[in-house]
């Protein structure tokens, strides 16, 4: 097999005010013709930096050193005009967003025809021709009547299915695939890696897939790099790494996941609270009188109940509505339906009669470095909860925010830091600290592991879990990631586009799901061989 | 100093450019401040018979230096230097020259006596003196002017000095009080958007296209020019400017998550106004601010240009750029007005240059 990007030593650095940090410490990595070679690593890793340094896509403030070359020629010293050459004709990139990656203003064609007139001179029809040839290959419906769609009207995976035409426009030899099936939901995943394994098959390119989903690794990978800290501390055939990981690293990665159930729910505990279809509604207004001409329907008819000490999964793709329901449920939208909170309907109570009850029910958010604020210390970001519902008897709000960080596993010293001083999985403490601060008695917890990487995600699930026994807390857990939602939850609602989909214990639901959606789901996210194309 | 506001004190310092222009405009401004010390027409300190006197902050009558006047002392006058010399020898009336001249060795007409001095400021005049000397106005620069004098024979210098430290407190005056305003209403209308911010912005396309111009002609002309009317209405058409910024910015910031879970933990909405959203608008603003001050400065220059802007008494940056367009036989005027505003301008972008890249988190620094 010939080499298609081999590349040897391979050092990136950032300086940042005259600090020099080290990303990439000398890694060497190599792809084959026709082969598909997977980086995997936590976020930090240096798996992008490594590939986005092939052809030299990195800030002004990168360093780099070592040998690329591509397909025979070197690419390390070439010149801006020799790269661009090669970018996007011969070396295909696909990105994680789909949403910010393409241009809002242009539509579908325009996107394409681009990057086609600038490597391949076509314009005019041959060039509608290609890029209708191109859709159709990744599977757009209709691809005709599509041209003149704007990125906005289209769904988050048919996007990605664009970003890939893109990338193929030209028929490169390499594709290099960054994160490309991180931000959809898992059905669209499993549709686009197939799609991916099968058009590497068809047009016999290396594929350089970044990502830190194992499952993914396993199945489109031919050969795995896994990298650490900036350098890669195994590599080997798939089979060989899954079969018989020698580095600790690998082995820790392998078993980072989600396991175990929750404590059984205390005997006679007391309902919490309650829901009586739930309605959330915005409604569509139209003409100058704001005619109500209809609604989008968010959230329709939700049922939910939930005891002290129990948790309630909520789960379903993107644009099901999970997140609004919870919001609802919390008195932060309007909705419409009776909420009973310990007995009382919420529903209609002013911001002045909820604020004492605000205390009891508390919210972690998904992303934990959006949820803090970036100019406040963690000890007013903990404290700022006892700033309004006052601290306990005979204590001071130091003491205090001392007391919750030691419970969630920070140090206490480091109250004075800034958010941007720690981890993702710290910066989730951080959260959830805020949130237990008040004592609550009704959690919700809004995707707070997705953002994450594995073996953190475990360490905040036992966390989450410890918590739940201590304090006999309610749950109301909202996630697209079915595993950790079977470690947490006693009950599992589905969604689907607004509408209760099934519901039931969540032993029943994962062992005997009732309805096609939730069996698909489940294939998807806890099946992870696919048909075997390539 | 938190880590953050370091970190971006250190950017703006390593912006040399910057960090010079801030360093020779604080030194100017504050000089400007204390202009009375080094531009005026009275001294500094006065010594007579024995006794000190501070004459550039307080009112001495003529009589006090042994003058007849019940009126203010005019130092610049040849006889009251003589009296304050000679300690109030009443000859200073008549040939006043002779005497100064024989008070050097102490004894005047035979008579020992108590000799007095005077410190004078670095430039003696102020900008409302009216320089006695031969020639017409406006005169060309020499040892006494030296940037010349104007068309009513007042020194250059001291008229730009006053006029720059005038053009300065206006601005700051104007910006700070209509960036407050502003602020608040681009937060009220960001904040809680919906029909508060349908009806606020109507409001705002209503003002904004009133002819500001027109509305201080007339209200000029009711009233009578002044300054502090010239400042009430250039902060009431001036507010505007920032509040389309902070607006997108409290718009934006208002679905962050921090700010959803303070509102989770009860916090009240000034609250969350002041500590989540205020520090997010701050950066957005800080780029704006440079538009404002340099548009505000610019405006009064206008004005005074037209001569619709300050009293003709004050000391106007404007006043004399006008002058130096009906007197173009006297170049003086047109360069000093040239130099005085590239100068003040081109420091004012600079520093806020600096302060934009020192606020961008995105910007690196090697």
């Amino acid at each position: 097999m010939t080499r298609l990007l081999d590349v040897q030593d391979l050092k990136v650095s950032f300086s940042q005010d005259g600090t020099l940090t080290e990303a990439v410490k000398g890694v060497s990595f190599h792809v084959d013709k026709g082969e598909t070679v997977a980086l995997v690593g936590e976020s930090g890793s240096g798996k992008s930096v490594s590939a986005l340094s092939t052809v030299r896509l990195l800030a002004d403030s990168a360093r780099v050193s070592g040998q690329i070359s591509y397909d025979g020629t070197d690419l390390s010293n070439a010149s801006e005009r020799e790269l661009m050459a090669v970018r996007g004709n011969d070396i295909s990139f696909i990105f994680q967003e789909p949403m910010t990656s393409l241009n809002p203003l242009h539509t579908l064609e325009k996107q394409i025809t681009e990057s086609l007139s600038l490597h391949q001179g076509l314009s005019g029809e041959p060039a509608r021709d290609r890029v209708i040839e191109l859709l159709e290959k990744v599977g757009i419906p209709q691809p005709a009547e599509r041209l003149s769609s704007y990125p906005h009207q289209l769904s988050g995976g048919q996007r990605q299915r664009v970003m890939i035409a893109m990338a193929l426009a030209n028929g490169p030899e390499l594709l290099i695939a960054d994160e490309p099936t991180t931000a959809l939901d898992v059905t669209i995943q499993a549709q686009i890696l197939e799609l991916l394994a099968e058009l590497k098959a068809q047009e016999k390119m290396g594929m350089l897939f970044i990502t830190h989903d194992l499952g993914v690794v396993r199945k489109i990978a031919d050969r795995v790099y896994v990298m650490q800290h900036g350098e890669i501390v195994e590599h080997g055939p798939t089979a060989e790494i899954f079969g018989a990981p020698k580095h600790p690293y690998t082995k820790m990665l392998l078993e980072a996941e989600a396991a175990g159930v929750p404590a059984p729910v205390p005997e006679n505990a007391q309902e919490l609270v309650r829901t009586e279809d739930l309605r959330i509604w915005f409604p569509i207004e139209r003409g100058l009188m704001k005619r109500t001409v209809g609604h989008v329907k968010a959230v329709n008819a939700a049922s939910i109940s939930v005891r002290a000490g129990e948790t309630l999964g909520i789960v379903g793709e993107s644009g099901s509505g999970k997140t609004t329901l919870a919001l609802a449920v919390m008195r932060l939208i309007s909705s419409q339906g009776p909420i009973h909170f310990q007995d009382r309907d919420i529903q209609g109570l002013k911001s002045r009669q909820l604020r004492p009850l605000r205390a009891d029910m508390q919210i972690v958010f998904q992303d934990p470095y959006g949820s803090l604020s970036p100019r406040m210390t963690v000890e007013q970001i903990i404290a700022e909860g006892l700033s309004v519902h006052g601290t306990e008897a005979g204590r001071d709000t130091r003491d205090m925010v001392a007391e919750i960080m030691e419970e969630v596993g920070l140090e206490p010293d480091m109250m004075h830091r800034y958010p941007h001083e720690f981890s993702g999985g710290q910066r989730q403490r951080i959260a959830i600290a805020r949130a237990m601060i008040l004592r609550p008695k009704l959690v919700v917890l809004d995707e707070p592991t997705s953002a994450l990487d594995m073996t953190v995600q475990v360490q905040i699930v036992e966390l989450l879990r410890a918590l739940q026994r201590k304090y006999e807390l309610a749950y109301l857990f909202i996630s697209h990631d079915l595993k950790v939602v079977r470690a947490l939850s006693h009950k599992v609602m589905v969604m689907k586009q607004g509408d209760v989909v099934e519901t039931g214990l969540a032993e029943d639901v994962f062992s005997n799901p009732q309805t096609e959606y939730t069996q698909q789901l489940l294939a998807a996210a806890l099946d992870h061989h696919l048909p075997q194309s390539a | 100093m938190s880590p953050l506001n370091q970190r971006r004190w250190s950017n703006f310092k390593r912006n040399k450019r910057a960090y010079w222009s801030l360093i020779i405009f604080s030194v100017l401004f504050i000089l400007s401040l204390f202009a009375e010390l080094f531009v005026n027409e009275k001294p500094i300190l006065v010594k007579y018979q024995g006794s000190y006197y501070t004459p550039f902050n307080t009112f001495y009558p003529e009589t006090t230096f042994g003058g007849d006047f019940r009126a203010e002392a005019v130092y610049r006058d040849i006889e009251v230097e003589c009296l304050i010399i000679t300690g109030g020898v009443v000859d200073c009336f008549d040939a006043p020259e002779e005497i100064i001249e024989d008070a050097a060795d102490g004894i005047v007409l035979g008579e020992e006596i108590q000799k007095g001095w005077m410190i004078w400021p670095l430039i003696p005049y102020k900008y409302n003196t009216i320089v006695d000397k031969p020639g017409t106005a406006p005169g060309p620069p020499d040892a006494m002017n030296w940037l010349g004098t104007d068309n009513a024979s007042r020194d250059v210098l001291a008229r730009v000095i006053y006029g720059f430290r005038l053009s300065i407190l206006f601005t700051l005056l104007v910006t700070v009080a209509s960036s407050i305003i502003g602020f608040i209403a681009g937060a009220v209308q960001g904040f809680f958007g919906g029909r508060i911010d349908l009806i606020f912005q109507r409001i705002l396309e209503i003002w904004a296209s009133t002819p500001s111009l027109y509305v201080i002609i007339i209200m000029f002309a009711i009233l009578g020019r002044s300054f502090w009317l010239l400042v009430f209405l250039s902060i009431l058409f001036g507010w505007p400017a920032l509040v389309g910024v902070v607006r997108a910015e409290f718009l934006r910031a208002r679905n962050f998550e921090y700010v959803r879970a303070a509102r989770a933990l009860g916090v009240s909405n000034t609250t969350i106004m002041f500590r989540h959203m205020l520090p997010n608008a701050m950066v957005a603003t800080l780029t704006i601010l440079p538009f404002i001050v340099t548009g505000t400065i610019g405006a009064l220059a206008t004005l005074d240009f037209l001569g619709f802007g300050l009293p003709s008494s004050a000391p106007s940056l404007g006043e004399l750029t006008l002058q130096a367009k009906q007197n173009l036989q006297a170049p003086w005027l047109a360069f000093t007005a040239f130099f005085t505003f590239a100068i003040m301008l081109s420091l004012l972008v600079f520093i806020f240059e600096g302060v934009r890249d020192a606020f961008d988190p995105r910007k690196t620094f090697q």
